[in-house]
């Protein structure tokens, strides 16, 4: 799967989100419940919890200023440890490497743990391609891998938008599985499938949650315990990670990670958290005997200096999509891309272009939910409306009934006597549209809106009449 | 033996390129922070403050918790292990277990019960992952334990195999009470101490917290995914 998901455009997507039920009501809850939780090991249980964010931010932040040394010193102490590092500035130079890893173990058989970036170069085609058989281990990716590939809605709960029926059914036609749809009883399968590829697996490929310059080290959270399974049990080990997911040393790993768990689940910290270092130690009978890492830039490296740069601050917790009013409405899938939600609105067009994408940093209230409760700091919102600005005077393509209105308002406002004509018409031109003093089905551009909500109707007195009665000591003044 | 490194030059100078200066490759100072909330949970707390946060949070992560001095803890784990339905057991090569009695727990009265009993051997090879996938319990020891999380922290090294702790079904880790420690922070300056005495860092260093779960369908929490199924602490009073 590559960043881009699906092939429709951005408001037939939209269209099928507002109009799947389930998913709806799954996403409301789930945004509820993460919240909730997040709140709780968050703002209610850590008194200090703003010197947190100030602590990531500025951890973050100097992390980006000095990454070409810190990606060097990185680079020095995995090598020293044996392990090798190819440096890839496209998804196409990443895939070259790993494909040459694969076929000189002549390796069939992959084991995967959770990891965006692999989505975001289309690893798993590539693979696939090479005839090789590929298993996602995240319980969540292994249930949409099975379903022919469904794309993830959600970039910590990869399967939010299907239901246990729904599963039971993929397990049904996909594994022979023959129980209930009890999540226990799903689990149990999957444990049982699962366990064998990781048996005999030839090769584990992972994402990085964090990289530790200092020592050549990097971790991997999850709650399943797959990685470690990947980590340890095929005799080669690929780690994929993007070029900003790293931190100086140990100190500020443990801060990040304690970030990202009570972010992400609210959890003090998720079942594991593995640190490795290298490839197995001589005599160790477990873990790999070979170890690669890629380090990805694949257009990460255009957005340093400039001014999104602090969206690579982000450590994918996905609290702001859990917070976010539009996610909640369109769900994962309308952004039509591996990320969504308020990160996904600001990081996908600066990945994958206005030309795909254009419409994203519209799919925003610009409420600010986003930037509250980041816990690294990005001003999500004001980079949304940075795009637009981008997008309206650089690129010249703001939306067509943007731009329709802009000129309409344009030519109104620049005679008075036509912005006289126009405000007075509108009450009565919107009338056929309008009850009491909404409008519920509103033509035109208005339409989109209304068929969700309503739109208040234009008063029927002016302001200019309101203000000039207003000085006669008129009754509503 | 030395790694390789590849396309590095041309990576790092698009990067200092972008950030509008030149390379940095000499060593830069450790900034100060001007933010350290970390170092203030739970930092005058007792090691028996600590004990009571850990005992407390076990509840919130599906883990049983025991406490018990030296001379009891022969009878505490052969109990746990018989709640797990006995079957076999793989333990560490470690000598701990021998300093602290377990010698005839662990070979003597479990192998006359059928109790098969095996225990790391970096020479067998393979045979170690073998034995860790069938057996039914694996024993532990946590290197570092942090009270506020309640994870406990192993290191691996020949004697010490990752799979002991992953693969079999049910999981026990002894906890010496003097590694209780507040939080995840005090094991990373420690982890770093080790690295900047020795210049050496364990190949694989797991923070586990209770068994494994999955909460991927519906949000329901399901206990016992990939990992062990159950997990157990039986904290030792060392001090």
């Amino acid at each position: 799967m590559a960043m881009k998901i699906g092939t429709e455009q951005f408001k037939e997507r939209v269209e099928n989100g507002i109009h799947d039920d389930f998913m709806r009501g799954a996403v409301a809850s789930a945004q509820d419940g993460m919240s909730q939780k997040r709140r709780a090991a968050t703002t209610e249980e850590l008194g200090n919890w703003e010197d947190w964010r100030n602590h990531g931010e500025e951890i973050r932040q100097h992390v980006l200023e000095y990454l070409d040394y810190y990606l060097e010193q990185l680079s020095e102490n995995v090598a020293k440890r044996g392990g090798n590092v190819f440096f890839a500035q496209t998804k196409e130079e990443a895939n070259e490497y790993i494909r040459s890893v694969v076929q000189k173990k002549n390796a069939k058989k992959i084991v995967k743990s959770k990891s965006m970036v692999t989505e975001e170069i289309s690893l798993n085609a590539m693979l696939e391609e090479e005839g090789c058989d590929v298993v996602e281990t995240d319980l969540g990716e292994y249930i949409l891998q099975l379903d022919d590939h469904d794309p993830p809605s959600h970039i910590v709960a990869p399967a939010l938008h299907k239901n246990r029926e729904q599963i039971r059914d993929v397990f049904e036609k996909k594994l022979g599985y023959t129980k209930s749809s009890n999540p226990e009883e799903l689990c149990y399968q999957a444990r049982v499938t699962l366990r064998e590829k990781f048996l005999e697996a030839d090769v584990g490929i992972t994402g990085c949650n964090f990289a530790v310059a200092e020592t050549g080290s990097f971790c991997l959270v999850t709650n399943e315990g797959n990685a470690d399974l990947v980590t340890a049990l095929p005799k080669t080990q690929i780690t994929v990670m993007g070029m900003e997911r790293l931190v100086p040393t140990f100190e500020e790993m443990e801060v990040l990670v304690s970030m990202l768990t009570r972010n992400a689940v609210g959890q003090k910290l998720t079942s594991y958290i593995t640190v490795l270092t290298g490839p197995r130690e001589e005599l160790d009978v477990d873990g790999p005997e070979e170890f690669h890492l890629v380090i990805v830039d694949n257009g990460r490296s255009n957005i340093l200096g400039g001014e999104f740069q602090s969206v690579l601050q982000c450590i994918r917790c996905a609290a702001c999509i859990n917070v976010c009013p539009v996610y909640r409405h369109i769900g994962g899938h309308s952004y039509g891309s591996i990320y969504p939600g308020p990160i996904g609105a600001v990081l996908t067009p600066l990945l994958g272009g206005y030309d795909d994408y254009k419409e994203l940093p519209y799919a925003s209230t610009l409420c600010g939910a986003c930037t509250e409760v980041c816990p690294v700091k990005i001003p999500l919102h004001n980079l949304l409306h940075k795009h637009r600005e981008v997008i309206v005077e650089k690129e010249g393509r703001a939306p067509v009934s943007e731009k329709l209105l802009m000129k309409a308002f344009g030519l109104g406002a620049s005679s008075p006597a036509l912005y006289k004509l126009g405000s007075k018409i509108a009450p009565a031109a919107l009338n056929p549209f309008t009850s009491g003093d909404k409008i519920s089905k509103g033509p035109g551009p208005l339409k989109a809106w209304t068929e969700i909500r309503e739109f208040p109707a234009p008063n029927k007195e002016r302001f200019r009449d309101w203000f000039k009665n207003r000085d006669k000591g008129d009754k509503n003044s | 033996m030395i790694g390789t490194i590849h396309n590095r030059d041309k990576f790092l100078n698009q990067i200092a390129s972008q950030l509008n200066r030149p390379r940095i490759s000499a060593p830069i100072e450790r900034p100060t922070w001007k933010y350290q909330p970390q170092y203030e949970i739970y930092k005058d707390a007792s090691q028996d403050e600590l004990l009571e946060i850990l005992k407390e949070h076990c509840k919130k992560i599906h883990t049983k918790i025991f406490t018990t001095d030296l001379a009891e803890l022969s009878g505490v784990v052969n109990d746990v292990v018989a709640e797990y339905g006995g079957g076999s057991v793989v333990t560490w090569k470690d000598e701990r277990f021998s300093k602290w009695g377990l010698d005839s727990l662990m070979k003597e009265k479990w192998p006359s019960e059928n109790i098969d009993v095996f225990e790391w051997d970096y020479t067998l090879g393979e045979e170690n992952v073998r034995q860790a996938e069938k057996a039914n319990v694996g024993i532990t020891i946590s290197e570092i334990t942090l009270a506020e999380s309640g994870t406990v922290v192993l290191f691996s090294d020949k004697n010490k195999g990752r799979t002991v702790s992953f693969l079999p079904a049910a999981s026990i880790m002894l906890i010496p009470k003097s590694t209780l420690v507040p939080r995840m922070t005090q094991a990373a300056v420690k982890m770093r101490e080790i690295h900047q005495k020795t210049g050496h860092v364990a190949s694989c260093i797991n923070f586990i917290t209770g068994p494994s779960n999955s909460a991927d369908i519906e949000l329901n929490l399901v206990v016992g995914v990939h990992g062990p199924i159950k997990a157990t602490y039986i904290v030792i009073n060392d001090l």
